[in-house]
Protein backbone atom coordinates (compact mmCIF):
# COMPACT_ATOMS: atom_id res chain seq x y z
CA UNK A 1 0.00 0.00 0.00
CA UNK A 2 1.23 3.61 -0.70
CA UNK A 3 0.58 6.62 0.46
CA UNK A 4 0.11 8.64 -3.03
CA UNK A 5 -2.96 10.77 -3.13
CA UNK A 6 -4.46 9.21 0.61
CA UNK A 7 -4.74 12.55 2.18
CA UNK A 8 -4.98 16.31 0.81
CA UNK A 9 -4.48 19.76 2.30
CA UNK A 10 -7.55 21.21 2.43
CA UNK A 11 -6.94 24.48 4.66
CA UNK A 12 -3.92 26.80 5.36
CA UNK A 13 -3.87 29.53 7.47
CA UNK A 14 -1.22 32.08 8.59
CA UNK A 15 -0.91 35.18 10.89
CA UNK A 16 0.99 38.28 9.76
CA UNK A 17 5.19 37.68 10.33
CA UNK A 18 6.83 40.41 12.38
CA UNK A 19 9.26 40.84 14.64
CA UNK A 20 7.30 41.69 17.81
CA UNK A 21 3.52 39.68 17.66
CA UNK A 22 2.62 41.28 20.81
CA UNK A 23 0.71 38.23 21.48
CA UNK A 24 1.50 34.47 23.00
CA UNK A 25 3.07 31.96 21.08
CA UNK A 26 -0.10 30.01 21.65
CA UNK A 27 -2.44 33.00 20.58
CA UNK A 28 -0.22 33.04 17.56
CA UNK A 29 -0.83 29.34 16.77
CA UNK A 30 -4.51 29.50 17.41
CA UNK A 31 -5.11 32.28 15.44
CA UNK A 32 -3.20 30.38 12.26
CA UNK A 33 -4.79 27.49 12.98
CA UNK A 34 -8.54 28.85 13.12
CA UNK A 35 -7.81 30.15 10.01
CA UNK A 36 -6.69 26.92 8.13
CA UNK A 37 -9.79 25.20 9.65
CA UNK A 38 -11.86 28.01 7.97
CA UNK A 39 -9.95 27.20 4.75
CA UNK A 40 -10.67 23.65 5.05
CA UNK A 41 -14.39 24.22 5.38
CA UNK A 42 -14.94 22.86 8.72
CA UNK A 43 -15.07 23.85 12.40
CA UNK A 44 -12.51 23.79 15.06
CA UNK A 45 -14.55 20.11 16.67
CA UNK A 46 -14.17 18.90 13.52
CA UNK A 47 -10.51 18.40 13.59
CA UNK A 48 -9.33 14.87 15.45
CA UNK A 49 -5.98 14.72 15.09
CA UNK A 50 -2.76 16.87 16.01
CA UNK A 51 0.48 16.76 15.54
CA UNK A 52 1.95 19.65 17.41
CA UNK A 53 5.58 21.49 17.08
CA UNK A 54 6.37 20.92 20.87
CA UNK A 55 9.76 22.73 20.60
CA UNK A 56 7.30 25.65 20.61
CA UNK A 57 6.20 24.70 23.90
CA UNK A 58 2.86 24.47 22.50
CA UNK A 59 0.93 20.75 22.17
CA UNK A 60 -2.36 18.71 21.49
CA UNK A 61 -3.94 19.77 24.93
CA UNK A 62 -4.14 23.14 24.22
CA UNK A 63 -5.72 22.61 21.05
CA UNK A 64 -8.09 20.58 22.63
CA UNK A 65 -8.80 22.92 25.49
CA UNK A 66 -8.97 26.37 23.08
CA UNK A 67 -10.95 24.38 20.38
CA UNK A 68 -13.34 22.19 23.26
CA UNK A 69 -12.12 19.17 20.24
CA UNK A 70 -14.52 16.68 21.95
CA UNK A 71 -12.72 13.65 20.51
CA UNK A 72 -8.87 13.95 19.57
CA UNK A 73 -8.64 10.20 18.00
CA UNK A 74 -4.51 10.69 17.16
CA UNK A 75 -1.65 13.24 18.49
CA UNK A 76 2.17 13.18 18.11
CA UNK A 77 5.64 15.14 17.37
CA UNK A 78 7.89 14.56 14.61
CA UNK A 79 11.01 16.75 16.22
CA UNK A 80 13.15 16.77 13.12
CA UNK A 81 13.67 19.90 13.45
CA UNK A 82 13.13 22.19 10.41
CA UNK A 83 11.98 19.00 8.62
CA UNK A 84 9.35 18.35 10.92
CA UNK A 85 6.92 20.11 9.38
CA UNK A 86 7.17 17.72 6.21
CA UNK A 87 7.49 15.03 8.20
CA UNK A 88 4.78 16.34 9.93
CA UNK A 89 2.22 15.45 6.65
CA UNK A 90 3.83 12.11 5.94
CA UNK A 91 2.53 11.52 9.38
CA UNK A 92 -0.58 12.90 9.40
CA UNK A 93 -1.25 11.09 5.72
CA UNK A 94 -0.01 7.62 7.01
CA UNK A 95 -2.75 7.63 10.29
CA UNK A 96 -5.72 9.27 7.75
CA UNK A 97 -5.42 6.63 5.39
CA UNK A 98 -5.40 4.12 8.28
CA UNK A 99 -8.74 5.34 9.03
CA UNK A 100 -7.33 6.38 12.82
CA UNK A 101 -8.92 9.89 11.98
CA UNK A 102 -10.43 12.57 9.25
CA UNK A 103 -8.80 16.04 9.55
CA UNK A 104 -4.94 16.82 11.03
CA UNK A 105 -4.04 19.62 12.23
CA UNK A 106 -0.49 20.44 11.69
CA UNK A 107 0.00 23.97 13.26
CA UNK A 108 3.89 25.99 14.08
CA UNK A 109 4.68 29.14 15.70
CA UNK A 110 6.84 30.95 17.87
CA UNK A 111 7.97 34.92 19.05
CA UNK A 112 11.73 33.64 17.53
CA UNK A 113 12.21 37.21 17.42
CA UNK A 114 11.45 38.93 20.66
CA UNK A 115 11.71 35.93 22.92
CA UNK A 116 13.78 32.93 22.11
CA UNK A 117 16.59 33.62 19.33
CA UNK A 118 18.16 31.15 18.02
CA UNK A 119 21.59 31.15 19.98
CA UNK A 120 19.58 29.72 23.50
CA UNK A 121 17.27 27.63 21.97
CA UNK A 122 18.83 24.94 20.15
CA UNK A 123 21.17 24.15 22.89
CA UNK A 124 17.64 22.77 25.40
CA UNK A 125 16.59 20.47 22.32
CA UNK A 126 17.41 16.46 23.25
CA UNK A 127 18.25 16.10 19.67
CA UNK A 128 21.20 18.72 20.18
CA UNK A 129 22.69 16.46 23.41
CA UNK A 130 25.65 15.64 21.59
CA UNK A 131 26.44 18.84 20.06
CA UNK A 132 26.16 20.31 23.71
CA UNK A 133 28.26 18.62 25.37
CA UNK A 134 31.08 18.23 23.11
CA UNK A 135 31.06 21.15 20.56
CA UNK A 136 29.06 23.81 22.54
CA UNK A 137 31.69 24.26 24.68
CA UNK A 138 34.39 24.98 22.46
CA UNK A 139 32.43 27.50 20.69
CA UNK A 140 30.12 25.51 18.01
CA UNK A 141 27.33 27.25 19.35
CA UNK A 142 24.83 27.83 16.81
CA UNK A 143 22.78 26.32 13.37
CA UNK A 144 25.20 28.90 11.19
CA UNK A 145 28.37 27.09 12.87
CA UNK A 146 27.44 24.13 12.60
CA UNK A 147 26.59 23.78 8.98
CA UNK A 148 28.98 26.45 7.40
CA UNK A 149 31.77 23.53 6.86
CA UNK A 150 29.13 21.90 5.16
CA UNK A 151 29.26 24.66 2.88
CA UNK A 152 32.73 25.14 3.14
CA UNK A 153 33.51 21.61 2.05
CA UNK A 154 31.49 21.68 -0.53
CA UNK A 155 32.88 25.04 -2.03
CA UNK A 156 36.28 23.55 -0.97
CA UNK A 157 34.97 19.68 -3.88
CA UNK A 158 32.98 20.96 -6.23
CA UNK A 159 34.19 24.88 -7.17
CA UNK A 160 30.65 26.61 -5.61
CA UNK A 161 31.19 30.03 -4.81
CA UNK A 162 29.60 32.50 -2.33
CA UNK A 163 28.14 34.54 -5.16
CA UNK A 164 26.42 31.21 -6.26
CA UNK A 165 24.93 31.35 -3.16
CA UNK A 166 24.00 34.83 -3.30
CA UNK A 167 21.90 34.46 -6.36
CA UNK A 168 19.34 32.45 -3.95
CA UNK A 169 19.25 34.94 -1.50
CA UNK A 170 18.62 37.86 -3.99
CA UNK A 171 16.11 35.52 -5.76
CA UNK A 172 14.21 34.90 -2.65
CA UNK A 173 14.30 38.53 -1.65
CA UNK A 174 12.60 39.77 -4.72
CA UNK A 175 9.79 36.86 -4.04
CA UNK A 176 9.12 38.38 -1.01
CA UNK A 177 8.79 41.73 -2.19
CA UNK A 178 6.04 40.83 -4.20
CA UNK A 179 4.50 38.32 -1.72
CA UNK A 180 2.62 40.76 0.82
CA UNK A 181 3.08 39.12 3.46
CA UNK A 182 6.82 38.97 4.55
CA UNK A 183 9.61 40.37 6.69
CA UNK A 184 12.35 41.79 4.44
CA UNK A 185 10.81 43.00 1.06
CA UNK A 186 13.55 45.25 0.24
CA UNK A 187 15.30 44.60 -3.03
CA UNK A 188 19.21 42.95 -2.41
CA UNK A 189 22.06 42.70 -5.35
CA UNK A 190 24.54 40.46 -5.68
CA UNK A 191 26.39 43.05 -4.47
CA UNK A 192 25.10 43.67 -1.34
CA UNK A 193 25.37 40.00 -0.38
CA UNK A 194 28.46 39.93 -0.76
CA UNK A 195 29.08 42.88 0.90
CA UNK A 196 27.08 41.60 4.02
CA UNK A 197 28.96 41.06 7.02
CA UNK A 198 30.68 37.69 7.67
CA UNK A 199 28.88 35.30 10.34
CA UNK A 200 30.27 31.94 9.96
CA UNK A 201 32.69 31.91 7.08
CA UNK A 202 31.55 31.05 4.15
CA UNK A 203 27.78 32.18 5.38
CA UNK A 204 27.41 36.05 5.18
CA UNK A 205 24.71 37.84 7.12
CA UNK A 206 22.29 37.63 3.77
CA UNK A 207 23.29 34.03 3.64
CA UNK A 208 21.07 33.40 6.98
CA UNK A 209 17.40 32.91 7.36
CA UNK A 210 15.21 35.36 9.24
CA UNK A 211 14.21 35.09 13.43
CA UNK A 212 10.74 35.78 13.29
CA UNK A 213 6.99 36.13 15.04
CA UNK A 214 4.19 34.14 14.01
CA UNK A 215 2.51 31.25 13.17
CA UNK A 216 1.24 28.78 10.56
CA UNK A 217 -1.31 25.72 10.33
CA UNK A 218 -2.09 23.22 7.59
CA UNK A 219 -5.34 21.03 7.58
CA UNK A 220 -4.67 17.21 5.81
CA UNK A 221 -7.78 15.59 5.57
CA UNK A 222 -8.22 11.69 4.74
CA UNK A 223 -8.63 11.65 0.53
CA UNK A 224 -12.12 9.90 0.86
CA UNK A 225 -13.11 13.27 3.18
CA UNK A 226 -11.55 15.99 0.96
CA UNK A 227 -13.90 15.87 -1.81
CA UNK A 228 -16.25 17.44 0.57
CA UNK A 229 -13.72 20.64 1.47
CA UNK A 230 -14.34 24.44 0.54
CA UNK A 231 -12.03 24.96 -1.85
CA UNK A 232 -10.09 22.63 -4.42
CA UNK A 233 -7.83 19.82 -2.39
CA UNK A 234 -4.09 19.76 -3.12
CA UNK A 235 -3.08 16.07 -2.84
CA UNK A 236 0.07 14.90 -1.26
CA UNK A 237 1.44 12.10 -4.19
CA UNK A 238 4.43 11.52 -2.88
CA UNK A 239 6.21 12.01 0.72
CA UNK A 240 9.13 10.97 2.74
CA UNK A 241 11.87 11.51 5.21
CA UNK A 242 14.96 10.69 5.70
CA UNK A 243 17.86 10.99 8.62
CA UNK A 244 21.89 11.34 7.57
CA UNK A 245 24.06 9.02 8.27
CA UNK A 246 25.24 9.72 12.06
CA UNK A 247 23.13 11.96 12.98
CA UNK A 248 24.78 13.06 16.25
CA UNK A 249 26.54 15.85 14.83
CA UNK A 250 27.76 17.25 11.25
CA UNK A 251 31.01 16.71 12.21
CA UNK A 252 30.46 13.05 12.49
CA UNK A 253 28.78 12.53 9.11
CA UNK A 254 30.84 10.89 6.84
CA UNK A 255 30.08 12.93 3.88
CA UNK A 256 29.18 16.75 4.42
CA UNK A 257 27.73 17.80 1.13
CA UNK A 258 25.00 15.15 1.46
CA UNK A 259 21.84 15.30 3.61
CA UNK A 260 19.17 13.16 4.35
CA UNK A 261 17.35 14.63 1.71
CA UNK A 262 18.97 12.31 -0.76
CA UNK A 263 17.46 9.26 0.88
CA UNK A 264 13.63 10.83 1.43
CA UNK A 265 13.99 12.36 -1.97
CA UNK A 266 13.95 8.79 -4.37
CA UNK A 267 10.93 7.72 -2.06
CA UNK A 268 8.82 10.45 -2.51
CA UNK A 269 9.50 10.96 -6.25
CA UNK A 270 8.45 7.13 -6.69
CA UNK A 271 5.57 7.48 -4.79
CA UNK A 272 4.55 10.07 -6.75
CA UNK A 273 5.53 8.72 -9.96
CA UNK A 274 6.70 11.92 -11.07
CA UNK A 275 10.29 12.79 -11.89
CA UNK A 276 12.43 16.39 -10.91
CA UNK A 277 11.05 17.58 -14.85
CA UNK A 278 7.59 17.35 -13.71
CA UNK A 279 7.88 19.50 -10.90
CA UNK A 280 6.17 23.24 -11.95
CA UNK A 281 7.40 24.97 -8.34
CA UNK A 282 9.38 23.91 -5.39
CA UNK A 283 9.68 25.58 -1.75
CA UNK A 284 12.86 24.67 -0.62
CA UNK A 285 14.04 24.97 3.13
CA UNK A 286 16.31 27.79 3.22
CA UNK A 287 17.75 28.02 6.70
CA UNK A 288 20.86 29.03 4.62
CA UNK A 289 21.32 29.85 1.35
CA UNK A 290 23.41 27.20 0.85
CA UNK A 291 20.79 24.31 2.62
CA UNK A 292 19.04 25.36 -1.16
CA UNK A 293 21.89 24.55 -3.25
CA UNK A 294 22.74 20.97 -1.83
CA UNK A 295 18.70 19.85 -1.50
CA UNK A 296 19.27 20.70 -5.53
CA UNK A 297 21.09 18.31 -5.45
CA UNK A 298 20.13 15.73 -3.37
CA UNK A 299 16.47 16.33 -5.13
CA UNK A 300 17.73 15.44 -8.16
CA UNK A 301 17.65 18.53 -10.01
CA UNK A 302 21.52 18.25 -10.87
CA UNK A 303 24.12 16.10 -10.27
CA UNK A 304 26.04 16.74 -7.08
CA UNK A 305 28.62 19.44 -7.08
CA UNK A 306 26.04 21.23 -9.88
CA UNK A 307 24.09 23.15 -7.52
CA UNK A 308 26.12 26.45 -8.00
CA UNK A 309 25.87 26.62 -11.39
CA UNK A 310 22.07 25.45 -11.38
CA UNK A 311 21.13 28.75 -9.44
CA UNK A 312 23.40 31.09 -11.16
CA UNK A 313 21.59 33.29 -14.12
CA UNK A 314 17.97 33.60 -12.13
CA UNK A 315 16.86 30.00 -12.58
CA UNK A 316 14.98 29.95 -9.35
CA UNK A 317 13.27 33.19 -10.05
CA UNK A 318 9.67 33.47 -11.77
CA UNK A 319 9.96 32.31 -15.11
CA UNK A 320 12.91 30.34 -14.58
CA UNK A 321 13.78 26.84 -15.14
CA UNK A 322 12.35 26.09 -11.54
CA UNK A 323 10.72 29.27 -9.24
CA UNK A 324 11.68 28.41 -5.76
CA UNK A 325 10.62 29.61 -2.52
CA UNK A 326 7.75 32.10 -4.40
CA UNK A 327 7.15 33.50 -0.81
CA UNK A 328 10.23 34.35 0.30
CA UNK A 329 11.25 31.76 2.51
CA UNK A 330 12.70 31.32 5.57
CA UNK A 331 15.58 33.98 4.14
CA UNK A 332 13.28 36.98 3.29
CA UNK A 333 9.58 35.88 4.46
CA UNK A 334 9.74 34.38 8.18
CA UNK A 335 11.19 31.50 10.35
CA UNK A 336 8.40 29.13 10.88
CA UNK A 337 10.09 25.74 10.48
CA UNK A 338 9.15 24.81 6.79
CA UNK A 339 5.31 25.37 7.99
CA UNK A 340 5.37 28.49 6.25
CA UNK A 341 6.64 26.63 2.60
CA UNK A 342 3.75 23.68 3.02
CA UNK A 343 1.61 27.29 2.80
CA UNK A 344 2.72 28.53 0.07
CA UNK A 345 2.75 25.53 -2.17
CA UNK A 346 -0.33 25.11 -1.50
CA UNK A 347 -1.52 28.77 -2.34
CA UNK A 348 0.40 27.97 -5.79
CA UNK A 349 -1.55 24.78 -6.46
CA UNK A 350 -4.57 26.65 -5.82
CA UNK A 351 -3.19 29.08 -8.08
CA UNK A 352 -3.61 31.41 -5.05
CA UNK A 353 -0.15 32.89 -5.89
CA UNK A 354 -1.54 36.29 -5.93
CA UNK A 355 1.94 38.39 -7.30
CA UNK A 356 4.45 35.41 -7.46
CA UNK A 357 1.93 32.85 -8.99
CA UNK A 358 3.82 30.67 -11.62
CA UNK A 359 1.04 30.43 -14.52
CA UNK A 360 -0.63 26.73 -14.34
CA UNK A 361 1.35 25.09 -11.79
CA UNK A 362 -0.09 21.41 -11.13
CA UNK A 363 2.69 19.68 -9.31
CA UNK A 364 4.95 20.88 -6.59
CA UNK A 365 7.50 20.35 -4.55
CA UNK A 366 7.98 20.98 -0.70
CA UNK A 367 11.05 20.56 1.56
CA UNK A 368 12.16 20.65 4.72
CA UNK A 369 15.80 20.16 6.53
CA UNK A 370 16.63 20.15 10.33
CA UNK A 371 19.29 19.18 12.72
CA UNK A 372 22.07 17.56 12.21
CA UNK A 373 20.58 16.92 8.47
CA UNK A 374 17.26 15.19 8.94
CA UNK A 375 15.05 15.68 5.95
CA UNK A 376 11.49 15.94 4.26
CA UNK A 377 10.73 15.99 0.99
CA UNK A 378 6.38 16.06 -0.47
CA UNK A 379 5.35 16.60 -3.49
CA UNK A 380 1.73 17.69 -4.33
CA UNK A 381 -0.42 18.57 -7.05
CA UNK A 382 -3.74 20.43 -7.35
CA UNK A 383 -6.90 17.99 -6.96
CA UNK B 1 40.13 30.08 36.56
CA UNK B 2 37.05 28.64 38.54
CA UNK B 3 33.79 27.69 37.67
CA UNK B 4 32.33 30.51 39.02
CA UNK B 5 34.33 32.47 36.61
CA UNK B 6 33.81 30.77 33.87
CA UNK B 7 31.17 31.66 31.63
CA UNK B 8 31.22 29.59 28.37
CA UNK B 9 28.95 26.70 28.19
CA UNK B 10 30.32 23.38 30.13
CA UNK B 11 29.93 20.05 29.48
CA UNK B 12 27.55 17.57 31.54
CA UNK B 13 29.77 14.30 30.89
CA UNK B 14 27.54 10.86 31.38
CA UNK B 15 28.56 7.91 32.36
CA UNK B 16 29.62 7.04 28.94
CA UNK B 17 31.00 10.05 28.19
CA UNK B 18 33.09 11.00 31.54
CA UNK B 19 36.44 9.08 30.75
CA UNK B 20 36.52 11.27 27.39
CA UNK B 21 36.81 14.68 29.47
CA UNK B 22 38.79 13.00 32.12
CA UNK B 23 41.63 12.01 29.77
CA UNK B 24 41.72 15.85 28.60
CA UNK B 25 42.27 16.83 32.54
CA UNK B 26 45.52 14.69 32.13
CA UNK B 27 46.52 16.44 28.86
CA UNK B 28 45.36 13.12 27.09
CA UNK B 29 42.96 12.49 23.90
CA UNK B 30 41.12 8.86 24.24
CA UNK B 31 38.77 7.60 21.58
CA UNK B 32 36.48 4.92 22.41
CA UNK B 33 37.69 1.33 20.91
CA UNK B 34 35.11 -1.40 20.72
CA UNK B 35 36.13 -4.02 22.93
CA UNK B 36 34.39 -6.57 20.76
CA UNK B 37 35.53 -5.48 17.42
CA UNK B 38 38.12 -3.20 18.26
CA UNK B 39 36.44 -0.17 15.95
CA UNK B 40 37.29 2.92 17.06
CA UNK B 41 34.17 5.44 17.78
CA UNK B 42 33.16 9.15 18.07
CA UNK B 43 31.72 10.82 19.89
CA UNK B 44 31.20 8.67 22.95
CA UNK B 45 28.80 6.39 23.13
CA UNK B 46 27.34 3.03 24.50
CA UNK B 47 26.98 0.81 21.40
CA UNK B 48 29.06 -0.63 18.63
CA UNK B 49 27.10 0.17 15.56
CA UNK B 50 28.97 -2.87 14.05
CA UNK B 51 28.79 -5.31 16.18
CA UNK B 52 26.67 -4.26 18.47
CA UNK B 53 28.88 -4.94 21.81
CA UNK B 54 28.50 -2.66 24.11
CA UNK B 55 31.97 -3.49 26.33
CA UNK B 56 34.31 -0.79 25.77
CA UNK B 57 38.18 0.62 25.92
CA UNK B 58 39.12 4.03 25.83
CA UNK B 59 42.37 4.31 23.64
CA UNK B 60 44.99 7.12 23.73
CA UNK B 61 45.50 8.45 19.75
CA UNK B 62 48.16 10.07 18.21
CA UNK B 63 46.19 13.49 18.49
CA UNK B 64 47.46 14.10 14.52
CA UNK B 65 44.90 14.68 11.97
CA UNK B 66 44.38 16.63 9.04
CA UNK B 67 41.33 19.20 8.55
CA UNK B 68 38.20 18.11 6.92
CA UNK B 69 36.55 21.46 6.55
CA UNK B 70 36.32 24.85 8.96
CA UNK B 71 34.27 27.89 9.56
CA UNK B 72 35.28 31.17 10.77
CA UNK B 73 33.24 32.07 13.80
CA UNK B 74 32.86 35.93 13.53
CA UNK B 75 29.18 36.58 15.05
CA UNK B 76 28.86 36.01 19.00
CA UNK B 77 26.03 33.84 19.10
CA UNK B 78 27.20 33.24 23.01
CA UNK B 79 28.16 35.99 25.28
CA UNK B 80 31.13 34.03 26.79
CA UNK B 81 33.05 33.49 23.10
CA UNK B 82 32.60 37.13 21.94
CA UNK B 83 36.21 38.27 23.00
CA UNK B 84 37.33 35.39 21.15
CA UNK B 85 36.26 36.57 17.62
CA UNK B 86 36.91 35.70 15.08
CA UNK B 87 37.99 32.17 15.45
CA UNK B 88 38.09 29.03 13.58
CA UNK B 89 36.75 25.77 14.11
CA UNK B 90 38.74 23.14 12.64
CA UNK B 91 36.82 19.80 11.81
CA UNK B 92 39.68 17.19 11.67
CA UNK B 93 40.21 13.65 10.42
CA UNK B 94 42.21 11.95 12.95
CA UNK B 95 44.97 9.70 11.88
CA UNK B 96 42.84 6.86 13.54
CA UNK B 97 40.24 7.26 11.32
CA UNK B 98 37.59 9.17 13.65
CA UNK B 99 36.62 12.97 12.77
CA UNK B 100 36.20 15.50 15.84
CA UNK B 101 36.11 19.22 15.91
CA UNK B 102 38.11 21.23 17.76
CA UNK B 103 39.51 25.41 17.48
CA UNK B 104 42.58 25.88 15.62
CA UNK B 105 45.33 27.91 17.37
CA UNK B 106 47.72 29.89 15.46
CA UNK B 107 46.92 29.57 11.98
CA UNK B 108 45.96 32.66 10.24
CA UNK B 109 42.13 32.18 8.49
CA UNK B 110 43.82 33.05 5.02
CA UNK B 111 45.86 29.46 5.40
CA UNK B 112 43.52 26.99 6.19
CA UNK B 113 42.93 24.88 3.92
CA UNK B 114 41.00 21.55 3.77
CA UNK B 115 43.98 19.08 4.10
CA UNK B 116 45.79 21.45 6.50
CA UNK B 117 48.15 18.98 8.97
CA UNK B 118 46.90 19.14 12.58
CA UNK B 119 47.93 18.33 15.77
CA UNK B 120 45.98 18.09 19.08
CA UNK B 121 46.99 20.55 22.16
CA UNK B 122 44.58 20.80 25.40
CA UNK B 123 43.73 24.61 27.37
CA UNK B 124 42.96 24.32 30.40
CA UNK B 125 39.38 26.18 30.46
CA UNK B 126 38.76 25.47 34.44
CA UNK B 127 39.62 23.75 37.63
CA UNK B 128 38.04 20.78 36.28
CA UNK B 129 37.69 21.19 32.51
CA UNK B 130 40.17 21.01 29.56
CA UNK B 131 39.25 21.55 26.23
CA UNK B 132 40.93 19.88 23.23
CA UNK B 133 42.26 22.57 20.20
CA UNK B 134 44.03 22.28 16.97
CA UNK B 135 48.03 23.14 16.14
CA UNK B 136 49.11 23.25 12.66
CA UNK B 137 51.49 20.58 12.49
CA UNK B 138 55.36 21.17 11.19
CA UNK B 139 56.68 18.32 8.79
CA UNK B 140 54.51 15.54 8.09
ZN1 LIG C 1 32.20 -3.63 17.59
Amino acid sequence: MSLRDRGAITGVGETRYSRNSGRSVVALQMEASLAAIADAGLTPKDIDGIIAYAASGVVAEDFVTNFGIPDLRFSATTPMGGASSVAAVQCAVAVLSAGVCRHVLIPLGRNGFSESRIGSRVRQMPQFRTVAEFEMPIGNIAPAQLYAPMARRHMELYGSTSRQFGEIAVTTRRHAGLHGNAMMTKPITLEDHQQSRMIADPLRLLDCSLESDGAAAVVVTAAEHARDAKKRPVYVSGVGEGHPDSPSAITQRPDLTTLGTAKAAPRAFAMAGVTPADIDVAEIYDCFTYIVLCQLEDLGFCDKGEGGAFVEGGALGLGGRLPVNTHGGLLSQAHMAGLNHIVELVRQLRGEGGATQVPDAEVGLVTGYGDMGDGAVAIMRRG
Amino acid sequence: MSEDAYTRPVPEPSRDTRPYWDALNEGRLVIQECAGCKRLRHYPRPVCDVCYSMDVEWRQVSGRGSLHSWTVAHHPFHPGFKTELPYVLATVDLEEGVRMIAQLRGVAPDEVAVGLPVQVAFERATDQLTLPVFRKREGK
